[in-house]
């Protein structure tokens, strides 16, 4: 574990990364404090003006402070990349080492189950969701989260069944260890490796799912914003207003980078021998 | 073959069954209805209009009435589009986005693979990390980003390409590309990796050994083994395609299918949503059954039996 971190380190790509993602989720964080313009104050005398000192990526077309409004945009991007994941890892892993531990017939028809999930369109079946059952962000996410487990309960369903071969595995069984508690405390932490760097991967597929349902206008809805609102609304402004598109641009695009990168490093610190 | 053709479409019978029940049961369970936009209208006639819908039935009805009538190939009359049937929507705008579709395809498996096998001989090389960076920008960068920015520059700063509709050669150049990009990226990567692992094969060292010049070595051996798992790749590329063509009709104003999902979704037309949702299923595990039916054609170790 501390040669992968090691590795980790030496990745000078990953390094880069994750410190432009600590910046950004910073800012997301203390910008919209300590901001002199709150997310929807107008300022009358600056309707869509470009970039000055007083706003310093322009105002949007009601004059709102577009710095401001990209880093709460981004606390929601990023908050929903989040959790969306982490239910995404809940059900995945608990689906995918049930699956691997108990085997046999149950294991056939989970495994059945997630293949038959897999053939749905699902970005179909999110957009119907958010466009019969309202546009709430908490839906959004338990959506975005129910699609995601997929992947992870198949990773997580192949390590759990070379684990279960392993001796300490049996040695746990033997001594007499409910299953329940052989899962709970033997296989999971061992799945720790795969599962950091899926959820990892996944973050960034979340928040460009969100993007892409609120640049479609069926996801966070006003007076709340996210980078794919604002990416939205830049789009249809662009011509006339082009600070509008390119600042969320910029950051979306900087933010999924990190992220991928981020992912593919940590693949390659822990898995040393594909690379 | 034939049996394998076969099971394989046996076995895409649940999975059809399951879409259809989840996206009918989420429609009808939802709350509103595709006439509530319009005027309020008396009792009776919302009743003749439910009637005439069979939206007064039970609900399972209502679902079996609907397997049957898909079954025999009608897919209903659309719920606002008044004087259209869903297959005759979903007829309209399917050659669009087929044209569409394969284009980007096209270009996604041409360029992707010559890019990324390119970069893999030239191994380290400028073009190599040049390759790989920006397959990292096409993969991080979603496509709807890369539509309006692209129509930005290309279309409203530099004016050498229209920036909407459908028709000119010219108007379809920039959505085919935001369409493309993301997939051209993932294949480079794809074909990057399986190239460098074909190189270091036993047949490969043998075809050096026996002689061959390196152009021979690539074009004649290396090229079609690194290409296989390109092939396997077309499957998830056609859903990704599929689901990008619905953003990038919107983009750039395209009468395709996707556009008719949006709208129809936003104006709850259960019955052209419904027909849409299928039909893209149906395209999407046809070409899953099309590749691995072409699979075996191209590695000789695959066998369906």
């Amino acid at each position: 574990m501390r040669d992968a971190g090691v590795r980790l380190l030496r990745n000078r790509a990953a390094v880069v990364s994750g410190f432009v993602l600590a910046v950004i989720a910073a800012a997301c964080v203390l910008v919209p404090w300590f901001a002199p313009w709150p997310l929807d104050a107008v300022d009358w005398s600056a309707i869509q003006a470009p970039p000055s000192a007083d706003h310093w990526f322009g105002t949007d077309g009601n004059g709102r402070d577009l710095f401001v409004r990209i880093f709460y945009g981004g606390r929601i991007s990023l908050t929903l990349g989040l959790a969306a994941t982490l239910v995404a890892v809940v059900i995945g892993v608990a689906w995918g080492a049930t699956a691997g531990y108990v085997g046999g017939t149950i294991d056939g028809l989970m495994m059945r189950t997630v293949d038959v999930l897999y053939a749905l369109p699902f970005i179909f079946f999110v957009i119907l969701l958010m466009v019969f059952f309202g546009r709430d962000v908490v839906l959004m996410f338990v959506a975005l989260g129910a699609v995601s487990w997929l992947d992870m309960a198949r990773i997580v369903r192949g390590q759990t069944l070379s684990l279960k071969r392993q001796e300490f595995v049996r040695a746990a069984h033997a001594m007499g260890l409910r299953p329940v508690a052989v899962v709970a405390r033997h296989i999971v932490p061992n799945l720790l490796g795969p599962v950091a760097v899926f959820a990892t991967l996944t973050v960034p597929r979340v928040i460009l799912f969100e993007s892409l349902l609120s640049f479609l206008g069926l996801g966070v809805q006003e007076p709340m914003t996210s980078w794919g609102v604002l990416i939205s609304e830049g789009a249809s402004a662009m011509e006339s207003a082009p600070w509008m598109l390119l600042f969320p641009a910029v950051f979306l695009a900087t933010t999924l980078f990190a992220l991928n990168f981020i992912g593919d490093g940590l693949r390659d610190a822990l898995d040393p021998r594909d690379h | 073959m034939f049996a394998y053709t076969l099971r394989r479409l046996a076995g895409a019978v649940p999975t059809v069954f399951v879409i259809i029940a989840i996206a009918f049961f989420m429609i009808r369970l939802a709350p509103g209805g595709p006439f509530d936009q319009e005027r309020s209208v008396p009792p009776e006639i919302q009743a003749n209009l439910d009637r005439a819908y069979h939206l007064d039935e039970p609900l399972v009805q209502q679902f079996l009435r609907y397997l049957g009538d898909i079954l025999t190939g009608d897919f209903g009359p659309s719920f606002r589009y008044k004087d259209f049937t869903v297959t005759e929507l979903v007829a309209e705008g399917f050659p669009v986005s087929l044209k569409l579709g394969l284009a980007a395809m096209v270009i996604a498996v041409v360029v992707g693979f010559a890019a990324g096998a390119y970069a893999a001989l030239r191994r380290n090389s400028g073009f190599d990390a040049a390759t790989m960076t920006l397959a990292m920008t096409g993969i991080a960068v979603p496509n709807f980003v890369i539509a309006p920015l692209l129509t930005l520059t290309l279309g409203v700063w530099l004016a050498l390409l229209p920036v909407g509709g459908w028709g000119s050669f010219d108007q379809a150049i920039l959505p085919v590309v935001a369409l493309a990009l993301p997939e051209i990226a993932y294949i480079a990567r794809l074909t990057r990796g399986s190239m460098l692992e074909v190189l270091r094969a036993d047949f490969v060292r043998t075809a050096r050994a026996k002689g061959l010049s390196e152009r021979a070595m690539v074009l004649r051996h290396a090229l079609q083994a690194a290409a296989l798992p390109v092939l396997s790749f077309l499957g998830p590329t056609t859903a990704a395609v599929i689901t990008g063509s619905v953003v990038i009709e919107q983009i750039f104003g395209i009468p395709g299918i996707g556009r008719y999902f949006v709208q129809g979704a936003l104006n709850r037309d259960y019955t052209l949503v419904m027909g849409v949702v299928i039909f893209y299923a149906a395209v999407i595990i046809a070409f899953n059954l099309l590749v691995d039916l072409l699979y075996p054609l191209l590695d000789p170790r695959v066998r369906h039996d």
